[in-house]
């Protein structure tokens, strides 16, 4: 996804840069209401994450600036004040989503995706697979014309497993993208994961094999 | 102090009753002192004249001096009452005529003149007229005194019926003060009451300047209360600011260390590094959430000191707050069901109840085991509006609710979950500041059932 990051704290900015891109999105960054202007008139994105205390303004007036354009780029705000006062404020003034700092990337990402899926989201985000199509934006697997729903853990298993093929993975590698740093895990609670999504993959000729005592890889069809 | 303790109506009351006294007293002494004189004044003219009368009546000759006493001149003083009269006629110092032992005047008479006075004659008051006529005597001028003297039982009567009358009067004078007193002192002070009342309805929030009509003498009170109540707003608001501000330089470096501990986390091979960046980022966690509920119990404080009273739909409020944990919560495949029928309305402030719902709602997801499912029910059961959370979570653990709604108390059983030990102290207060209530039970089949209920609008 191509992303545009409002931000002035030029540290947040950039670190939060590089972990959007390690995920494979796209990012520009923007630190003022004004170069975030410039950067919608030069391209399209797929969201806006808006930080609302900036030095030319409050995000409060790009979003209502935002509106007034008919701009449907969707906007998650992201703050660091306090409180639903302002959750409420900023939804009332159109943004899709409000996320309080520090976030975590796991949870921004369930955000855009929830926001995308509620703005009736393109189809563009099928991806075609042999055997199988994988849309993670409603959490489908289609195999011979058959819908399976994923679950939130599954689907993100399998999108950390498509973007590399073959690559092995290790537990706890795959643990840090399913679980919440916030809770211990052990790094066993993933096999569960793995069991349900190769139920899941069944038919489909893609298939998750086992390393003992290395991890795990995506073998396509 | 007791001075400082009596109503400015009764200090008005009082002053004005003890003028009104003062004055009634004054009235009835006066109507006395001059209706007093003036019988007095009648009295005497009665007297003079008769005393005049006879001293007309002095004829001189050679033998000595005769006097023809004219009883037209006692019947005038007879007419008057029952009084007793006498009288004395004396010629160079010999009495002529009449009762020698009446009182002479302190002073003899000069001129044509009666000089009047008050003496003790057979045991009673007597008011004198003499006057004093120079008579021929064989070629010899004699001085005559003529005296006429009369009781005063009619007067002393006069002065009785007087008196009565004057009391009447004084009475009546203070019965009228008092009435026009009351009237006064109510319309002297009903702009104060008017003033107070307008500042009681006051809602808690409502931080206006003072705009009530009042008049001159109170101008310098509402000034200054509007000079205080614009300094209060001012220190809320800056209180708001801060807290605003203190949470933005609290949150943004952690986020930066956060994101970055995230970044290493994943480049990192190292089982041993790996274990001490979830440690940074856990205690990164803990830090932030602290600081977000201290601010959010900050906030909630502040604004429960002026609960603003919006009419609100519950079960909206709860909708929203559902609809935004929804992303949260599925991380953990743990699913929301939502139960809200229809609109439950309640009167309230939409920040402070989106803060408990959102709280409660947190504290179950955090506690819920992956995979399970968290019942939230919006209803309208009598005079009650209830919202319900159960979650299939670890439960109380043998904690009573009022130890965990306790600031900074933890549940036991929850050393492995990031938490503050705020968020249901913020729940609970919030359900004060309403008038409702917060319980939790554990559930049946385990877990926890929280209770949170308002009033119905």
């Amino acid at each position: 996804m191509r992303f545009l990051l409002v931000e002035d704290n030029d540290a947040l900015a950039a670190s939060v840069a590089d972990r959007l891109r390690l995920d494979g999105h796209a990012v520009d960054r923007a630190a003022t209401l004004g170069a975030a202007a410039d950067c919608l008139r030069a391209t399209g994105y797929d969201l806006i994450l808006l930080d609302i205390m900036l030095p030319d303004g409050d995000g409060r007036d790009f979003l209502q600036a935002h509106r007034a354009a008919r701009r449907d780029t969707p906007v998650i705000v992201t703050t660091a004040r306090a409180a639903v006062a302002e959750r409420i404020d900023m939804l009332d003034l159109g943004a899709d989503d409000y996320l309080t700092k520090p976030f975590d990337f796991a949870e921004l990402e369930a955000r855009c995706r929830a926001v995308l899926r509620r703005r009736g989201g393109a189809a563009q985000t099928v991806q075609t697979f042999p055997g199988f199509t994988f849309d993670p934006l409603t959490a489908t697997l289609t195999i011979d014309g058959e819908p399976r729903e994923l679950r939130n853990r599954e689907l993100r298993l399998l999108e950390v497993l498509l973007a590399a093929p073959e690559r092995i993975f290790s537990k706890s590698q795959l643990c840090d993208r399913l679980f919440s740093f916030a809770e211990p895990v052990t790094d066993n609670a993933i096999e569960v994961y793995v069991g349900r999504l190769r139920k899941k993959l069944e038919g489909s000729g893609a298939r998750i094999e086992t390393l003992r005592g290395v991890g795990y890889r995506l073998l396509l069809a | 102090m007791r001075s400082a303790a009596l109503s400015l109506r009764q200090r008005l009351m009082l002053q004005l009753l003890v003028i009104a006294a003062v004055l009634a007293v004054l009235l009835y002494l006066t109507v006395r002192t001059v209706a007093g004189r003036a019988a007095e004044a009648t009295q005497d003219g009665i007297l003079g004249a008769a005393t005049i009368a006879i001293a007309e009546q002095l004829r001189g000759s050679e033998a000595g001096v005769s006097v023809d006493i004219p009883y037209s001149a006692f019947s005038i003083l007879g007419s008057i009452s029952e009084d007793r009269i006498f009288y004395r006629i004396d010629v160079a110092g010999q009495t002529l005529t009449g009762y020698d032992d009446l009182p002479l005047p302190p002073k003899p008479p000069q001129g044509q003149a009666p000089v009047y006075y008050t003496s003790d004659y057979k045991q009673a008051e007597v008011r004198i007229s003499a006057v004093s006529r120079p008579v021929l005597v064989a070629n010899r001028v004699e001085p005559v005194l003529v005296m006429v003297g009369q009781t005063r039982l009619g007067q002393a009567a006069i002065a009785a019926q007087v008196a009565k009358v004057a009391a009447g009067l004084g009475i009546g004078f203070f019965a009228i003060a008092l009435v026009l007193s009351l009237v006064s002192a109510r319309s002297v002070l009903r702009p104060i009451d008017l003033l107070a009342a307008a500042v009681g309805r006051r809602g808690p929030r409502d931080l206006r300047s003072v705009e009530h009509p009042t008049p001159k003498e109170l101008r310098p009170l509402v000034v200054s209360l509007n000079g205080f109540i614009a300094r209060l707003r001012a220190a809320l608001s800056r209180t708001e600011t801060f807290i605003a501000e203190a949470a933005h330089h609290i949150r943004t470096p952690l986020a930066t260390v956060r994101t970055q501990t995230e970044i290493a986390l994943r480049q990192s091979e190292d089982e041993a590094t790996r274990r001490t960046l979830r440690a940074v980022i856990r205690a990164v966690e803990e830090s932030s959430r602290s600081a977000g509920q201290l601010l959010d119990h900050a906030t909630v404080i502040y604004r429960a000191e002026r609960l603003a009273d919006e009419a609100l739909d519950l079960a909206g409020v709860v909708r929203g707050v559902t609809e935004a944990l929804r992303p949260t919560a599925e991380l953990k495949d743990i699913a929301l069901r939502l139960d809200a029928p229809g609109p439950v309305p309640v009167r309230g402030d939409r920040m402070l109840l989106e803060s408990a719902v959102r709280n409660l709602l947190d504290n179950a997801v955090k506690y819920s085991p992956d995979d399970s499912e968290i019942g939230i029910a919006v209803r309208a059961e009598g005079a009650r509006a209830t919202l319900r959370v159960q979650d299939r979570g670890r439960g109380l653990g043998g904690k009573a609710k009022a130890d965990l709604a306790e600031r900074f108390h933890r549940g036991g059983n929850v050393a492995d979950v990031v938490g503050s030990g705020l968020g249901l102290t913020i729940v609970e207060e919030v359900a004060t500041a309403h008038g409702g209530s917060f319980d939790l039970s554990d559930r049946e089949g385990g877990g926890t059932c929280a209770l949170f209920t308002l009033p119905l609008r």
